[in-house]
């Protein structure tokens, strides 16, 4: 073989020179990061400073202990994980079957002219400040569940001894269908995201196999949308055990565990909103932080959990 | 279900059976003047078409010339499309599909579909299949008829050691041979197919194009397909839709010819199949 004497020169793939926009948005997004992480730690350790006289002076027993006793300087924060995790439980069973009926009721039944002024008036509850829909608890929600719905329930269920007592606008009951209303937009607008996204192959499939409308959605769409739903819940759930003020403002701040629901209680969120500011000791500002710790592993771990769920949805989503 | 009885003299020219094998002999669907609009927007216009028994009946055509619009008549899947609505007379074995008092759900129990993309549940194999006679109640022998259904669709041997694995398990071909499988396994009268194999490799297609063949034994076969020789290969019967141009600048679809497969593709009355089977459209 003869050689010209010519070779084609070597494409050149180095890379020339930097890429600034590269690197600067890395550079920000990293600091950005980075100071969220760094707010976190913070935090935490704020909070179990200030938290420590508690701490030190009643350990893990105070998860357990039922007890606020400012005179004698004796606390435990049983009595408001209890408030919590039921006003909590409470909404969210009453919650679920309402946002999924709604979202269901927007995407597969209402005609579109009318889905979207509904949907879009579902969504602006959730823009009610807290402390107004406390409000309108305290001046017309409560009253009316003193007035009608608690003696309902007292005559239909009273034998069940959360149904027992003087009906009270305040109390667990109004408490935790606050708590419901603030949920139900968060979780119906998830589960109406939900539903849209399910493939229309997917129903369409179920439909062409002589199925009606309703076992389409009970078989196919809800199954489908099922882990969706799990984090929505969750979700919510966070969205409950957070939630102070408007908590605080019909729950009648009780200190003790009620046996009926028509009696006052508080959960963590409203006893640290309502309390921190007039705590008379080192002691009680201490437990007072100490219940925010464990709100915050509560808050935590919720989250952690919703999160596992969606990922575990979108792996499924992603093999269809 | 009665067998109804069919006028011979209207069936004209296609009036003697073809094949030979007793296939042909009966009309199943009977449409006349067929017309759909989207919202006010015709699609396909005055469409008049016989579907005979255990016949393979193919829709070719260029894309938006309303094949699938068509073939959703059959099982009533347009009336789920908002705004859709259906002109002319379809009768299913004499009775008029659009008829006062028919219930969708009952002709779809009877009218099984494929689509184009598969679509198998995000469930189990053994799920899928059941899913039909389940929601049908026909819970009795349920091992029995999800077995038959997958021997019918040639996918048994396959999966008959993974059936409580999920279905989004399997390749496309073999998730498109369960769909078929799915539609079966309620026995049902007529299978749709609207592109089932437009989305799967050569030997895909070709096991489903092998169970097409089968499956014409004992069911009554629709397919929509882009795919010419396939329409060649598996249909007895074809039918040409093209897009018309209206005065005033919509289209919509018409149904050009409608013959015997062999006499479509050799030799077609249309200008325009001749064209467009010989590859000379546009
Ligand atoms: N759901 C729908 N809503 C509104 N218009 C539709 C709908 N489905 C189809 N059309 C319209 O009807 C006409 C025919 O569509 P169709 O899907 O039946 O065509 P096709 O022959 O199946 O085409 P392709 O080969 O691309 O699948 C097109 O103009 C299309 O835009
Ligand atoms: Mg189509």
């Amino acid at each position: 073989m003869t050689s010209t004497g010519y070779t084609p020169a070597a494409p050149d793939l180095r890379r020339r020179g930097i890429r600034l926009g590269d690197v600067l948005f890395r550079g920000v997004s990293l600091a950005a990061a980075l100071a969220a992480a760094a707010l976190l730690g913070l935090i935490t350790w704020k909070v179990i400073d200030l938290a420590w006289p508690a701490m030190d002076a009643f350990g893990l027993s105070f998860v357990w202990t039922e007890a606020w006793d400012p005179v004698k300087d004796l606390y435990g924060g049983l009595a408001f994980i209890y408030g919590t995790v039921m006003t909590s439980l409470i909404a969210l069973v009453l919650a679920t079957p309402l946002s999924i009926a709604i979202a269901l009721f927007l995407t597969e039944i209402a005609p579109r002219r009318l889905a979207a002024p509904i949907a879009t008036m579902v969504e602006l509850l959730a823009a009610i400040p807290s402390v107004v829909l406390g409000l309108w608890g305290i001046l017309v929600f409560g009253p009316w569940v003193r007035d009608h719905l608690e003696p309902w329930l007292q005559g239909a269920f009273g034998f069940l001894p959360i149904f027992s007592g003087q009906p009270s606008q305040v109390g667990l009951l109004p408490a935790a269908l606050v708590l419901t209303i603030m949920i139900i937009p968060i979780t119906s607008a998830i589960c109406r995201e939900l539903f849209v996204r399910v493939p229309k192959d997917l129903v369409d499939g179920s439909m062409a196999l002589g199925s009606t409308r309703w076992e389409a959605i009970r078989k196919v769409l809800l199954p489908y949308a099922a882990p969706g739903i799990a984090a929505a819940i969750l979700l919510g759930l966070g969205r409950a055990f957070g939630e102070a003020i408007a908590v605080t403002q019909v729950i009648g701040n009780g200190n003790v565990i009620p046996s009926s629901w028509f009696e006052p209680a508080d959960t963590l969120g409203s006893r640290i909103a309502a309390q921190y500011q007039g705590a008379t000791s080192v002691l009680q500002a201490g437990s007072i932080l100490y219940l925010a710790a464990i709100l915050m592993v509560i808050s935590l771990v919720t989250n952690v959990v919703a999160q596992l769920v969606v990922a575990r949805f979108e792996k499924v989503r992603r093999a269809y | 279900m009665t067998t109804p009885e069919i006028d011979r003299t209207r069936l004209g020219a296609l009036a003697e059976p073809a094949s030979g094998d007793g296939r042909g002999d009966d009309v199943v669907f009977d449409v006349r003047d067929l017309s759909v609009s989207y919202s006010g927007n015709v699609a396909l216009k005055d469409a008049t078409l016989q579907v005979r028994e255990n016949y393979v009946t193919a829709f070719i055509g260029p894309s938006g010339c309303g094949k699938s619009t068509f073939i959703r008549v059959f099982n009533r899947m347009n009336d789920l499309i908002d705004g859709a609505r259906v002109e002319g007379t379809v009768l299913y074995h004499d009775r008029d599909l659009y008829g006062d008092g028919v219930d969708p759900v009952e002709v779809r129990r009877r009218i099984g579909m494929v689509f184009q993309k598969p679509n198998p549940f995000p469930k189990s194999i053994y799920d899928n299949i059941a899913f039909g006679p389940r929601v049908l109640g026909m819970k009795k022998g349920l091992d029995e008829r999800v077995e038959r259904a997958l021997q019918s669709a040639a996918l048994w041997d396959e999966v008959k050691d993974r059936l409580k694995e999920n279905a989004l398990g399997l390749s496309g071909g073999q998730q498109q041979r369960l769909c078929i499988a799915r539609a079966i396994a309620v026995e049902p009268d007529v299978i749709l197919m609207d592109e089932p194999a437009s989305a799967l490799d050569p030997i895909s297609t070709s096991r489903i194009e092998d169970l097409i063949h089968d499956l014409k034994r004992s069911y009554t076969i629709v397919i929509v397909t882009h795919n010419m020789q396939q329409a060649a290969r598996v249909a007895d019967m074809t039918a040409f839709f093209s897009v018309e141009v209206r005065d005033d600048g919509g289209r919509h679809g018409v149904l050009v010819e409608y013959d015997r497969t062999t006499k479509i593709f050799t030799n077609p009355s249309d200008r325009r199949t001749e064209d467009y089977v010989t590859g000379r459209f546009g």
